[in-house]
């Protein structure tokens, strides 16, 4: 189904539950204001329903919305879902932090998100793009003085790329047919030329990729997983993280911050496409996420019932790496 | 060029637990250069940054008045990282002081007038170094009738004890130290300090309050005041909102375009009514 | 002051010039990112550009800036007490510097510098030790909104010098004093020169077509902006983090913070940004901006309403579109404040 055409349905979808006095709230995208930048939008009524869009530039992650609203007062929302995100409702259903009943899921299978810095590097760095428009599997791309067709292909987020699961787990109202469950990239390939270097080497690999960090902390609060109330980097007492942009405090952030999602990562790319740097935050996820599902078998968010590795304690759980 | 960030060094020459909880303690500084004291000229009602060096800086309302001398007093409640460290603080140690910062209360204004001063809790450090200035013999005769309203919920936790019971010996100054509720040994007034203000019920008259205290008090204070006839213009308070650098930059403590750090501390309530309450 | 002229094959003794007492930066491409670098010649310098992706307020207000130093020994002589950090020990020049980012300098200049008291030392010594050479911007962005915030693509204000590119040549307009030494062995101008990039100066100001309005809230009072309705959908989609602040060339909040280690302590600000909760919360924990809406509501008043109440009808905002480009969640400054001001 393309785009537009799941657009029109979720519209439809939406319209019909909120009139029907069904959720309070639908969180969808609606179009933004500049070329490539769809943004997160509530609709609260049938006629705001009608702003609501899906295109290939749906880059948050709108599981995120339900853990940075009060949901108490909300009462129940419909939420538009595609794999990764369904997998983050599960994972916060699983950690408490909501109900399966407060949630309506719109379950969309993913058509796989671009990244605008691709496009924008594909036309030339140099190049104002002005408007995007998509063709099948092309983009139009215009500008002064300049119009190209990029292959979707080309220009697909490197997550959506080694995805593992396009179609959302849960689903209360599934918009068009399910799809292929990848795109075809190994996502072992994303850590992997990490992983070969020695110590020193990854060391100096991971720093360098972090160098230009400004600490806005654009990568945690556009994750679903990042809810705690006060996050460790702005714990004072005590301080567990310097603040300062020396490469030991950004370092131990981007450190702590990635272990403390492991094996409840879903590998959504929020963190990556909410970065106003572009660093490749996933270079570190991405290992993590590997180990998981190699040490326990597990991957994030999968289904509602089996145990997230890391709150549960086995005796025969693999401890060569605790050693 | 003076950089306002570098504090002056200062000694600890006293320090003292002021109150049962021994959440409140007691600290006079004396300047290690004596070029530094001449620089710190001070007004009542301003404040200064209290520096630790190794923990960082912490805004607190001077206790002292000018007219005692170069001492500096500073009351700390103990709640954060900075305070922690300073109750832990001896005298002869060294540390800073940063100021002074702020406006101060409208002492100018208030020559010619009736004055009440209500207190509760431990916010009447800055009415205490009001007071002492308005009680000096320079300065006494250029005000009205004072009022000297305070309470506490505990005769323990009140602050200052020497300085109001010497008060209370004079002719030129009415206190009403008050508790929440009795207690044994207590000769003073019982009672909440809303219900204090009523019985003494201070006529708008020719008169400025200043009001300072817990957020609850000020709550149940205004009415009366409301109820006696003042005008919000004749109501003084003094916020308090977290800090950094205490001029007017870093941007934490604004209430709308105001810095509590350089436009404030004190406030009419006439301005506050303009203002959002971000405090 | 008359225009002069600064043909590109004379830039490399130009910028040889500048270097003999002062270390040149200009903005350089690093894969794909436009960002201020030292200029190490002539060839490297970029013509083409909007915009360096981060403002250059990092040479003023480095995002970490050591203020003082102590030595963490109570016994030691001196021990604890604070000493300020060195001045600027080299004078420095800022080559084509977009005129909305010298713009926004002037804007913080009255904030850094307000009196006696509130002179902040640490802005003033690098301001003062630093010559800006401002690039007439010719092609906006179509995210840039600068005619509509009292600033403009050819703007003066703040800068030393103003060079228009004029193809194989940029007429060199001296603006300061020391502007004008800088330009001092250059020829003059000639009449269509001057002509041509007033030409190009009408044209780059006509091409910002979307802007703000900002008349009815200059009009407006505090409380009544503040209540608007508006606030309670602004920040919906808000993710609270520090993106719009830390690319913002107005933005300077900042955070004062102590380190340790071993006998070496300093005194340390960090940008700090008013999204953050933590920003305002007091030791009781009390915060009077407790949610994200007051928190979003703070950033847009400040810079629409607060600062130009304080500073003489000043903008907070020179319209340079970094927000608007790198928001997460696409919240849109001139959205925003055309629902303020509707």
């Amino acid at each position: 189904m393309e785009n537009q055409e799941v657009a029109q349905k979720i519209q439809e979808v939406a319209k019909k539950l909120l009139s029907e006095g069904k959720v309070s709230c639908v969180i969808g995208f609606e179009k933004g204001t500049v070329p490539m930048r769809e943004r997160p939008f509530f609709a609260y009524t049938p006629e705001e329903a009608e702003r609501l869009t899906w295109t290939s530039f749906c880059c948050n992650n709108l599981a995120n919305f339900l853990v940075r609203r009060d949901l108490g007062e909300a009462g129940k929302v419909a939420v538009v879902a595609q794999g990764c995100v369904s997998r983050n409702i599960v994972g916060l259903i699983k950690e408490n932090q909501i109900s399966r009943e407060q949630v309506f899921v719109i379950g969309v299978p993913s058509p796989g998100m671009l990244d605008r810095r691709k496009v924008q590097a594909e036309v030339g760095a140099e190049k104002v793009i002005t408007e995007v428009s998509e063709d099948g599997e092309d983009l139009i791309v215009k500008g002064k003085g300049f119009e190209e067709r990029v292959p979707r292909k080309k220009v697909m987020r490197d997550n959506c790329y080694t995805c593992v699961q396009r179609n959302p787990v849960i689903v209360d109202e599934l918009i068009g047919a399910e799809t292929e469950p990848t795109h075809g990239g190994n996502i072992d390939k994303v850590s992997a030329p990490w992983e070969k270097l020695q110590a020193d080497d990854r060391w100096a690999e991971f720093a360098e990729n972090y160098q230009t960090c400004i600490r806005c902390y654009a990568c945690r609060d556009a994750c679903p997983l990042c809810y705690c109330h006060v996050c460790f980097v702005d714990e004072a007492q005590p301080q567990w993280c310097g603040k300062t942009q020396d490469e030991s405090d950004v370092l131990t952030y981007h450190v702590l911050r990635a272990f403390h999602c492991a094996g409840r990562c879903t590998d959504c790319g929020a963190c990556e496409s909410a970065c106003p740097m572009g660093i490749k935050v996933r270079r570190l996820t991405s290992k993590i996420e590997k180990d998981i599902r190699e040490m326990y078998g597990y991957q994030a968010g999968m289904d509602l019932e089996s145990k997230p590795p890391m709150s549960v304690y086995r005796p025969d759980d693999p401890q060569e790496f605790i050693k | 060029m003076k950089n306002p960030y570098v504090p002056y060094p200062v000694k600890i020459t006293k320090a003292l637990v002021e109150t049962e909880d021994k959440q409140l303690k007691s600290f006079w500084l004396d300047f290690l250069n004596p070029a530094d004291a001449k620089a710190f000229d001070y007004t009542p009602g301003q404040f200064a940054e209290l520096s630790v060096s190794g923990f960082g800086e912490i805004p607190i309302g001077i206790a002292s008045s000018p007219t005692e001398g170069d001492t500096l007093l500073f009351t700390v409640n103990k709640v954060g990282h900075v305070t922690k460290k300073l109750h832990n603080m001896a005298e002869g140690d060294v540390m800073g002081v940063r100021g002074p910062l702020g406006n101060s209360y409208p002492l100018k204004e208030m020559e010619g007038k009736n004055v009440v001063i209500v207190a509760g809790g431990f916010a009447v450090t800055t009415l205490r170094s009001t007071v002492t200035w308005m009680l000096h013999p320079d300065n006494r005769a250029k005000y009205g009738k004072i009022d000297f309203i305070y309470g506490a919920r505990t005769p323990g936790l009140l602050l200052y004890e020497d300085q109001w019971r010497e008060w209370q010996k004079r002719d030129d100054i009415d206190c009403h130290i008050t508790i929440d509720r009795e207690a044994p040994g207590w000769d003073g007034l019982v009672g909440f300090v809303p219900t204090i203000c009523e019985q003494v019920a201070p006529k708008p008259d020719n008169a400025v309050a200043l009001i300072c205290g817990p957020p609850v008090m000020i709550r149940f204070t205004q009415p009366v005041f409301d109820k006696l006839g003042w005008q919000p213009e004749q109501i003084v308070m003094s916020l308090e909102n977290r800090m950094k650098c205490g001029i007017g930059i870093c941007g934490r403590c604004n209430v709308g375009p105001e810095y509590v750090c350089k436009d404030g501390p004190v406030f009419t309530k006439a301005q506050l009514d303009k203002l959002p309450a971000e405090y | 002051m008359a225009d002069k002229i600064l043909a590109k094959d004379k830039l490399a003794e130009f910028i040889a010039a500048l270097q003999k007492d002062k270390d040149v930066f200009a903005p350089k491409l690093d894969n794909d990112r436009l960002v201020w670098a030292p200029l190490e010649k002539a060839d490297d310098i970029v013509w083409e550009f909007s915009n360096t992706e981060m403002s250059p307020k990092d040479f003023f207000f480095p995002q970490t800036e050591c203020m003082m130093h102590f030595k963490n020994d109570p016994k030691a002589e001196d021990g604890m007490i604070m000493q300020a950090e060195p001045e600027l020990a080299k004078e420095r020049a800022l080559l084509n510097i977009r005129p909305c980012d010298a713009k926004a300098f002037g804007v913080l200049d009255m904030i850094f510098c307000q009196d006696e008291m509130t002179n902040d030392v640490y802005w003033r010594d690098k301001r003062e030790k630093t010559l800006l050479i401002g690039l007439a911007c010719n092609d906006p962005c179509p995210t840039c909104f600068c005619t509509t915030v009292g600033c403009g693509p050819h703007n003066e204000a703040g800068l030393d010098v103003l060079l228009v590119d004029l193809g194989d040549k940029l007429l060199a307009r001296p603006i300061s004093d020391k502007g004008a030494k800088a330009l001092s062995a250059l020829p003059e101008a000639a009449a269509d020169d001057a002509a041509k990039a007033a030409e190009l100066k009408k044209a780059a100001e006509d091409s910002i077509t979307q802007g703000v309005g900002t008349d009815k809230i200059s009009g407006a009072e505090v409380l009544d902006l503040f209540n608007l309705p508006m606030w309670d959908r602004v920040h919906e989609s808000c993710l609270n983090c520090g993106t719009c602040t830390f690319c913002c060339p107005t933005c300077h909040c900042f955070d004062i913070q102590d380190e340790v280690q071993g006998e070496a302590g300093r005194r340390v600000r960090n940008w700090d940004y008013c999204m953050s909760w933590l920003f305002t919360v007091h030791g009781t924990g009390h915060n009077p901006r407790h949610g994200k809406k007051e928190r979003v509501r703070q950033r847009f008043m400040h810079k629409f309403k607060y600062i130009p109440l304080k500073r003489g009808g000043e903008i907070g905002c020179v319209g340079c579109g970094r927000c608007v480009q790198l928001c997460p969640v696409n919240i849109d400054v001139r959205e925003v404040v055309n629902s303020m001001n509707a």
